[in-house]
């Protein structure tokens, strides 16, 4: 059967399950409205550590090992590790891997890392080369601030389309079902256990292309992710044959508040006109009298809105379709001083309760 | 910027048109009147630091000529303007000084504490990457392109004062 849908789409013949996820975050989102769904939400930003690097690599690696523990297998299970960052060199992920000890494949999507790892590994999975994969990503506000920005300790006005740095990590375990379990032995247990709780598949992916603007703001990537995020539902769409109404939830990686609603709005030019049901992550973590402005960013935001909040809906069948699509800037400091654009990028993958 | 053919059915310039709409208009006044208020402040503060410096350096002194009055006034000036480099450093190493400015935007910039901030944050951010080539080549990350530009002002007006 072939499962490629129309031009950029893919379908999964056996709809890999999610067997597992958890997410850790920082102290300014565990003040935030979804703290209820945050795993672990650490005390301050360094949590003991040296450096905030240091601290970055351990909540991933902190993610990775308590999936693995919801999920209910052993490290050894776990054919492949797909992480990523927002660091150079993807190095959160490069070093906390080094204490899990299974293959890993680095990935970088800048902050649609999640959706990109999370559609990546429903291919290996569908595809047969693994019977469980590890997905997860990471960022971290102050880590962010020293690669993009300025020292963390000066003092300057944020513009009011800036957006705030989530500091967190999510994971998530991707499992074949026990009917398409590769080796009887691993495949036999399906993870998420009492039977009470719905099973939780990735049932579809729609991976983008870049979508370049010319926007050149790195204070307003909002508006450089919207029309690629756009682009890649515009694409959904057209090759599943759907629309917006189709999902319970469309809920985009970390547009914040005013890429959002361009977002709508370019989506709304180009034919979809209902929009009550489109989201996204970045506007829903912080209150706004967290002072953050148009919303967090980071590759932290969507994965732990996924992992925490969206997963938590899904399982309590208060969803039971959503179509998340992380969204990617994909640029440098040195492209942006060069006089370059950002490159925009989105990423979908459709999530089902049963 | 490149993009091949879109689905979107949003051009560039449309979408740049769409994006200066939607754009949140900053509160002029507001930050406006805070930037007096703390940029004042800080002036107030350290203007108060010299009086009292000036009141501390020539007490005792029976009668003064107008020379050793400027030229304790002088010295007063310099101890202040050190005293305020310290509490912008201090604040800063206290990670109190980044929320002043983000309130008071240049009025928080502008004094001397702003510079001290400057060169304190960059100090604090590069430590753990070692203290020649971290701190020692970043300090001046962020004051770099100020000193050079007060240095090159600094020159031109020197060269127009000696011609006229």
């Amino acid at each position: 059967m072939n499962k490629r849908v129309g031009q950029y789409t893919v379908t999964f013949q056996n709809p890999p399950e999610i067997m597992g996820s958890y997410c850790v975050t920082g102290p300014k989102e565990g003040q935030g409205p979804l703290n209820a769904y945050f795993d672990h939400i650490m005390p301050d930003t360094y949590n003991g550590e040296k450096t905030w690097e240091k601290t970055e690599c351990a909540m991933m690696e902190m993610a990775l090992t308590e999936t693995i523990k919801k999920g209910k297998v052993t490290a050894e299970e776990v054919n492949y590790v797909l992480a990523g960052d927002l660091l150079n060199q993807i190095s959160t992920s490069n070093y906390a891997l080094r204490q899990i000890g299974r293959p890993y494949i680095g990935m970088f999507g800048a902050c649609s890392t999640m959706a990109l790892c999370t559609a990546m590994g429903a291919m290996l999975v569908d595809g047969g080369f693994a019977n469980r994969v590890l997905c997860a990503a990471s960022s971290h506000h102050d880590t962010a601030e020293h690669q993009f920005r300025m020292p963390t300790e000066h003092g300057n006005q944020r513009p009011l389309t800036g957006q705030w740095t989530v500091t967190g990590a999510g994971s998530l375990l991707l499992g074949a079902g026990a009917e398409a379990g590769i080796g009887a032995g691993a495949g036999a247990g399906t993870g998420s256990g009492g039977g009470s709780e719905p099973k939780i598949r990735v049932t579809s992916a729609t991976l983008g292309k870049i979508v370049d603007f010319g926007q050149k703001d790195a204070n307003h990537m909002g508006a450089a992710m919207a029309p690629a995020v756009a682009e890649t539902l515009l694409a959904h769409f057209y090759d599943m044959g759907t629309s917006p109404e189709a999902y319970d939830l469309i809920i985009s990686g970390d547009l914040g508040s005013v890429g959002l609603e361009l977002m709508k709005k370019v989506l709304d030019k180009s034919g979809f006109h209902s929009l009550d049901t489109v989201q996204d992550c970045g506007c829903l973590i912080y209150h706004t009298h967290q002072d953050t402005h148009a919303g967090g960013s980071g590759c932290g935001c969507s994965a732990v809105v996924l992992c925490g909040y969206l997963l938590d809906r899904l399982r309590q069948k208060d969803l039971s379709k959503i179509l998340f699509v992380g969204s990617g800037s994909l640029h440098s400091k040195e492209s942006l001083l060069q006089g370059e654009s950002i490159p925009g990028i989105g990423h979908a993958v459709v999530i089902e309760s049963e | 910027m490149g993009t091949k053919s879109t689905l979107i059915k949003v051009t560039p310039q449309d979408y740049d048109k769409m994006n200066k709409e939607v754009q949140p208009k900053p509160k002029v006044l507001r930050n406006c009147v805070m930037a007096l208020l703390v940029g004042g402040g800080i002036c107030l503060g350290a203007q108060v630091l010299i009086n009292l410096m000036f009141l501390g350096l020539t007490s005792g002194m029976e009668s003064l000529d107008e020379a050793s009055v400027l030229a304790k006034q002088k010295e007063a000036q310099t101890l202040g303007t050190v005293c305020m480099i310290f509490l912008g450093a201090l604040l800063t190493g206290l990670g109190w000084y980044d929320i002043l400015v983000s309130v008071g935007g240049a009025g928080g910039i502008l004094p001397v504490t702003g510079f001290a901030n400057a060169m304190v944050s960059p100090a604090m951010e590069y430590k753990h990457e070692g203290y020649v080539l971290g701190v020692g080549a970043k300090l001046f990350s962020v004051a770099g392109p100020v000193l050079l530009s007060g240095t090159i002002a600094a020159f031109l007006i020197g060269v127009l004062r000696f011609f006229f």
